[in-house]
């Protein structure tokens, strides 16, 4: 102990110059670990929300990009303000006269609000059954959960197709067993986007529920049944009270991305069914109509921002309660 | 919680895991059917896993995916555990809001959105649509799923360790190479999985930001699927789903035999 005390004050002017560069060495490293995260997601996720905006204030036009005025930013101030001067609200107001596109929100949210209600009744027995699981047994089941959500989105979207259509494999049982006469017409209606909606994202909902309903202390269910509370309401009046923080993390992760959901509507939904993601999509690729797109980007991102702040809000609180 | 695993928690979750994985075992087993009609059984056959190596387009965007991939993974990698680190080290810096927000926005943001602005991006800054293109958008948003999984990791993580590197005299930016990083190396190897799968498995945003030369599988899987469901798709999902099958069983494997091993280590040092 001594010994070391006395090689640290002899080391002590030498190592003073080392440690004085090395702080400045990892200063500058501690600010290149904040600084290289933030100036990418700057750069690449909130500056095109800025052009998004810009170009839905812009007129389509045959060009190449097809609007106008393009962002130029050769110009300087001036033409910075002259271009400014071109831009109009008149995408905003097309979306309001046409009815298509308010029906198409408004079917999205009603869509994604349904579909998120049917993932969390699908979903919370599920969960529970896991966290009630024998403790080698959970992550193995845990792992069962998350690898569908390993395979692809588009494939998983696909199977129920075979599965839905009128001749697959679905009514084919149904009939074989008996318990139809006629194939049931499920593809190409909205049951077949709710359908695809609880299947694809129940890995959502169940592992926030999962986590919230295994960190839960049982002895509290314990005392109220030794209380005499039957198994029914102690679930309502302490399990499920406990589990909301896992109930709304889950809603918020299936909730948002559905209503901007664009490959189940499209793939399972057919044409006849109306959600703002595909009608975004045919604006841009099929209408080649950019400024239309970006408009309906817009007001979708004004749709969501209540549930996104929300979702933020929830993850640091979550974030807190672990630290 | 051993004692009330009722036969309601069991048969809810037979029933939740046959949802899960019925519909992908029928498209596997519908992949090895003679018949040209999905969903009639017409005989075991492995001919459309043939017919499938010789299809070119199909390879040649394969291999851009494979490509796509493996950069966006490693970069999103990288960016995502500095991203983590910003997120439970950094508790006190200007703009930390607006950061942890533009890392946990993305993981929600409908891929319309995400794939319409970062096209908008590539066009106001004059960068060609193709493989560059494709590859830095999918590095923005899966870098923010590293982030998440690497920051729960560095959540649980003993800062002890740490704190008795420095104090020994070793600089932060040693510190974190030769004690930080190989202690959640699992959380960030999963996170490179992860990009890596996500990247894979990307349609709407790589549609966006692709220009030609640059079809990924998932897109020229969904131009097939829209003109009607083939075997031969079948045959091309049961690989992927081989190959992310096989990854992450491995995976598990190995981190539950480092799991073991470290247990073990403990204990004998408890002994001795």
């Amino acid at each position: 102990m001594t010994n070391a005390a006395a090689s640290v004050s002899v080391n002590a002017p030498a190592g003073e110059n080392k440690s004085r560069l090395s702080r400045i060495i990892s200063g500058l490293a501690a600010r290149l670990v904040i600084i290289i995260p933030y100036c990418w997601l700057l750069f690449f996720f909130l500056v095109p929300f800025v052009i998004v905006f810009k170009i839905s204030l812009s007129q389509t036009a045959i060009s190449m990009p097809p609007y106008m005025p393009t962002l130029d930013l050769g110009g300087g101030i001036s033409g910075l303000l002259g271009s400014l001067k071109e831009l109009s609200f008149d995408n905003y107001l097309w979306l309001t006269e046409d009815a298509l596109y308010f029906n198409a929100y408004v079917s999205s949210v009603v869509i994604a609000g349904i579909s998120t209600v049917l993932t969390l009744l699908v979903g919370y027995p599920i969960a529970y059954g896991m966290a009630r699981a024998p403790a080698s047994l959970r992550p193995t089941l845990l792992m069962l959960v998350i690898l569908p959500f390993w395979t692809s989105f588009l494939i998983r979207v696909y199977a129920w197709i075979g599965i839905l259509k009128p001749e697959g494999l679905l009514n084919q049982f149904l009939i074989g067993v008996g318990v139809v006469s006629e194939p049931l017409i499920i593809l190409n209606t909205y049951t077949a986007i709710f359908i695809g909606i609880v299947y694809s994202y129940l890995p959502f909902m169940v592992l926030p529920l999962y986590s919230t309903l295994e960190k839960m202390d049982n002895s509290l269910i314990e005392a109220a049944n030794d209380l005499g509370c039957p198994p029914i309401s102690a679930f309502w009046k302490i399990t499920f009270p406990l589990s909301l923080p896992g109930v709304i993390a889950g809603c918020l992760l299936v909730f948002i991305p559905a209503v901007g959901e664009f490959v189940i509507p499209d793939l399972l939904g057919g044409s006849q069914t109306l959600m703002i993601g595909r009608t975004l999509w045919n604006e841009f690729f099929n209408n080649r109509d950019w400024p239309v797109a970006s408009a309906v980007a817009t007001i979708l991102l004004l749709v969501l921002v209540i549930p996104i702040v929300l979702f933020q809000h929830a993850q640091a609180k979550a974030q807190e309660q672990d630290r | 919680m051993n004692t009330t695993w009722s036969r309601f928690n069991i048969t809810s979750i037979v029933l939740g895991f046959a949802f899960l994985y019925l519909p992908i075992v029928l498209l596997v087993i519908f992949s090895f059917n003679a018949s040209k009609l999905v969903t009639v059984w017409g005989g075991f056959s492995t001919k459309w896993y043939a017919s499938l190596f010789q299809n070119q387009g199909l390879m040649d965007a394969a291999w851009v995916t494979i490509r796509v991939a493996l950069v966006s993974a490693s970069v999103a990698t990288v960016l995502g555990t500095l991203a983590a680190l910003v997120l439970t080290r950094y508790t006190r810096f200007r703009g930390r809001v607006l950061f942890t927000g533009m890392v946990f926005a993305p993981l929600v943001m409908p891929e319309v959105i995400t794939g319409l602005s970062l096209l908008l991006l590539f066009v106001a800054v004059g960068l060609d649509r193709g493989f560059l293109t494709v590859t830095l958008a999918h590095i923005t948003f899966s870098m923010c799923f590293v982030a998440v999984v690497v920051q729960s990791r560095l959540l649980t993580f003993d800062r002890s360790l740490e704190e008795a590197a420095m104090d020994l005299g070793a600089p932060p930016v040693k510190t974190f190479f030769q004690i930080t990083l190989p202690v959640i190396a699992p959380a960030v190897i999963s996170g490179w999985m992860l990009a890596f799968t996500l990247s894979l498995d990307d349609l709407v945003i790589a549609s966006f930001a692709s220009g030609p030369g640059a079809t990924t599988l998932p897109m020229k899987i969904y131009s097939q699927v829209r003109l009607g469901v083939t075997p031969e798709i079948n045959a091309a999902c049961t690989i992927l789903i081989a190959i992310v099958a096989v990854g992450v069983i491995a995976a598990s494997i190995v981190n539950k035999q480092r799991e073991v091993q470290r247990r073990r280590d403990e204990q004998a040092a408890q002994r001795a």
